[in-house]
């Protein structure tokens, strides 16, 4: 069995992520080139190659319309062995997020602070030593710096029938991590994915080892995807929508599965969802997202049973209730999420909120406060003992009781 | 006002193979059910358990490999398995239309929408619309589902995939069909989305006097559209009957598991108790959801004896390893709790009790009367293999 992990009594903070942008440039051209990433000299070259059009040259190179604010100024924090719901619509940026913790894209600006500890039992990899017990910010980490990193960080992707390899066997997909990191010879290895392979629940694991993807349903290939992730024994974990694409009675044992894991091996979860009742069977905290921005983030049960945003609320009230005798949900919301391309300075909701007042449209986006229902101490400390209900909207504002 | 309620469609017994390189494969066996106009009715069960194969015979749009052992679809009375292929075509559409899953790829992305539109009513209008006409039906269509009608004259690609299964639905209307098949309709769709879309649906349904099927796996949208619940699994329906009934008062195994394995919002979250208490080690003790223990899902091509859901079935005996139970009447069955029913029936309005008369509550379980002890089994840390 893998060793327990001791939990502390006091909330450790492993990721602190701080005013977190990610900008992507839109252009109105169809041939476009990332001019960020094109020097002058090559675009001049590449200007000669364009064909002529009443003797002048047809400009293909992009026209700068804007930014898409994928990701605006987020900030948020994850303790040891907990799990935090990133929710929202498709559009709102929560995937942008989890892949910029693991620099699957790059962030334009901001602080992804990682505790990285020293307890799991380094087996001969090589140069993670340089990482141990000290904070490091993902954001400004090189390649080899993230190959590194990725021991401690980790990800699940949504759909296991595209993130698995179909030409490698279980074992092989397992195993990978292991040989990046040079750990272990064959037969170690073997050991550890034979043992990994039963956490996960693929049992008698002889029986899995050497099978490909195709012999597997949905749920134990998204088990595979599951037992890849945390083979390095990981202290984070990125889960984007790990549920969303399998069936009803396989996604219960994911989600329990999932759980059953975080508690065993003491990891911690990004879990990425727009699913409100899957993050509140998964997971001790929610971040609700909205066009880039954290829009109230809480205890999970505070934050479902007392929403102070117009869009938790909405999103609520939007989920299926498994009643018959029940209505269908009334929404208080209509429309889709807005464009993200260099959006107002104002409340990002306005367009959508029912509730908006006029302060809403005169002044800009709110920042995160406290609840008024919540206590207001020890916000910003690091080791805060536990995590506040906090909100922004303009409704919520002290001066509104005023 | 709709009309007094007329039998649409009558499956019966019906029995579809597919035929493969390793053997036939058993799709549909001994499906029988009907539905009446202004009906919504829920097709629920697992992937692979036959919805879909269901849905496209409806149409007979199963591929070329299935074949029909027996039994007959009937719409209004005439046999579509035996219908000729012109004869189909003109029905597809016209009388039954579908929604397909998938909204992404349902759509031909160098058409404009409007275009892909108005192809089916130029096939299916008989005279034909002139394009004045045309065009206006499809903005009423628009506006009746909530988009702007400009967005007729937009690709596939401009728009979100909201937006898409919405102009998806509006095709399905677009030839004033009896009965619309709704094949996972909101499954990739997030929640907001979802709920206005659901929401369209059902007030189309209810203002046109439509009937649909719904075909999901997720048990919270079924319960929220439907009248009347069928639970397939592999290739049998198991337990039919009013959705209301079948929810408070699931008679199959199977149907129980399904209900109770949906994380809810509502029930007390026993989970969230657990998972605090996560941290000074203790094990969850219950869970507010079932998950299946066994989550092995049957292989086709070798059937079961008996039971199709014994080997995941926490009540199987040896009964039902052997004989292979039929729908049966629940009443008859569960001599136990009849109390219990009779309460509940008196809750049930009047719009399900005139279901009632035609949509028994039927379960194929040699133990149904003995669900109600699956909840004190715990399957604490057994993960199956899914």
């Amino acid at each position: 069995m893998m060793p327990r992990v001791e939990k502390h009594p006091q909330r450790s903070v492993i990721l602190r992520v701080e005013d977190l942008h990610k900008r992507f440039p839109v252009s109105s051209n169809t041939f476009r080139t990332n001019t960020s990433s094109t020097s002058k000299k090559l675009r001049s070259n590449m200007l000669q190659w364009l064909p002529k059009r009443n003797g002048k040259r047809v400009q293909w190179l992009p026209k700068r319309n804007g930014y898409i604010h994928a990701v605006d100024g987020v900030d948020f924090e994850i303790a040891a062995g907990e799990s935090l719901g990133l929710v929202g619509e498709s559009g709102c940026g929560k995937s942008t997020t989890g892949r910029m913790l693991i620099r699957l894209d790059k962030p334009d600006q901001g602080r992804i602070l990682l505790t990285v500890n020293n307890n799991s039992d380094v087996n001969g990899s090589e140069g993670s030593e340089r990482l141990e017990g000290s904070q490091v910010d993902i954001a400004q980490l090189n390649s080899r710096g993230m190959t590194h990193l990725r021991r401690r960080v980790q990800m699940i992707f949504q759909d296991p029938y595209e993130s698995i390899n179909p030409r490698r066997t279980v074992f092989e997909t397992i195993s990978e991590p292991l040989t990046v990191h040079s750990m272990g010879g064959l037969q170690y290895q073997e050991k550890q994915v034979s043992q990994m392979l039963q956490h996960v629940g693929l049992t008698p694991p002889e029986l899995f080892m050497l099978r490909y993807p195709h012999e597997l349903s949905g749920g134990q290939r998204q088990r595979v995807a599951i037992a890849r992730a945390l083979i390095l024994q990981p202290q984070l974990v990125i889960a984007d929508e790990p549920t969303s694409m399998l069936d009803m009675s396989v996604r219960a044992s994911i989600m329990r599965l999932m759980s059953s894991l975080a508690r065993e091996l003491g990891v911690a979860y990004l879990y990425i969802t727009h699913d409100l009742a899957v993050a509140r069977h998964m997971c001790d905290r929610i971040a609700v997202m909205y066009l880039g921005k954290i829009v109230e983030t809480g205890p999970t049960e505070q934050v479902l049973n007392h929403p102070a945003h117009p869009y938790t609320q909405a999103l609520i009230s939007a989920v299926p209730l498994p009643d018959p005798s029940k209505p269908l949900p009334k929404l208080n919301i209509d429309g889709a999420v807005d464009n993200a391309i260099n959006p107002p300075p104002e409340c990002r909701f306005l367009n959508r909120c029912t509730q908006a007042i006029k302060m809403c449209s005169t002044t800009n986006h709110p920042p995160l406060q406290p609840t008024q229902n919540s206590s207001t101490t020890s916000v910003h400390s690091a080791h805060a003992a536990a995590p506040v209900h906090m909100v922004a909207c303009h409704l919520n504002s002290p001066d509104m009781d005023a | 006002m709709m009309s007094k309620p007329r039998k649409l469609l009558e499956v019966d017994s019906l029995v579809m193979n597919y035929s493969t390189n390793t053997g036939a494969v058993s799709a549909l066996e001994d499906m029988s059910f009907s539905l009446n106009s202004g009906e919504a009715m829920g097709l629920v069960g697992e992937s692979g358990c036959g919805k879909t194969s269901l849905a496209l015979s409806l149409m007979r749009l199963a591929p070329e490999n299935a074949s029909y052992m027996s039994g007959s679809i009937r719409w209004c009375g005439a046999d579509i398995l035996r219908m000729a292929p012109e004869k189909v075509r003109r029905l597809r559409w016209s009388e039954i239309s579908m929604v397909f899953q998938g909204a992404m790829n349902a759509w031909n992305p160098v058409h404009r929408v409007g275009k892909q539109i108005q192809e089916a009513m130029d096939q299916h209008f008989k005279p034909r619309l002139t394009a004045a006409e045309t065009d206006q039906r499809i903005t009423s269509l628009f506006r009746l589902i909530g988009l702007d009608p400009a967005t007729a004259a937009r690709y596939p690609h401009e728009l979100s995939g909201g937006m898409k299964q919405r102009a998806l639905i509006a095709m399905a209307l677009s030839c004033e069909p009896k009965l619309v098949i709704a094949d996972e309709p909101t499954t990739a769709l997030d929640v907001i989305v979802q709920a206005q879309i659901l929401q369209k649906l059902k007030d189309i349904q209810t203002e046109f006097g439509l009937a649909m099927l719904y075909i999901s796996h997720d048990m919270a949208v079924i319960a929220q559209v439907t009248d009347i619940l069928a639970v397939m699994y592999h290739g049998k329906l198991i337990e039919t009957g009013t959705t209301a009934d079948v929810f408070r008062y699931p008679r199959h195994p199977y149907t129980h598991m399904l209900i109770s394995s949906i994380p809810s919002m509502v029930e007390p979250n026993q989970t969230a108790q657990a998972r605090s208490t996560r941290h000074t080690g203790t094990l969850r003790a219950s869970s507010s959801y079932i998950p299946f223990s066994h989550n092995t899902a049957p292989d086709a091509l070798a059937p079961l004896s008996g039971c199709r859901f014994h080997p995941r079935c926490p009540l199987a005996t040896s009964k039902c390893r052997e004989d292979e139970p039929q729908l049966q009447p629940v009443n008859m069955l569960q001599p136990v709790n009849v109390k219990h029913h009779n309460i509940l029936r008196t809750h049930n309005t009047d719009a399900q009790t005139t279901h009632e008369h035609t949509h028994q509550h039927l379960a194929a379980c040699w133990h149904s009367d003995e669900i109600d002890t699956i909840t004190t089994i715990t399957t604490t840390n057994t993960p199956g293999c899914c």
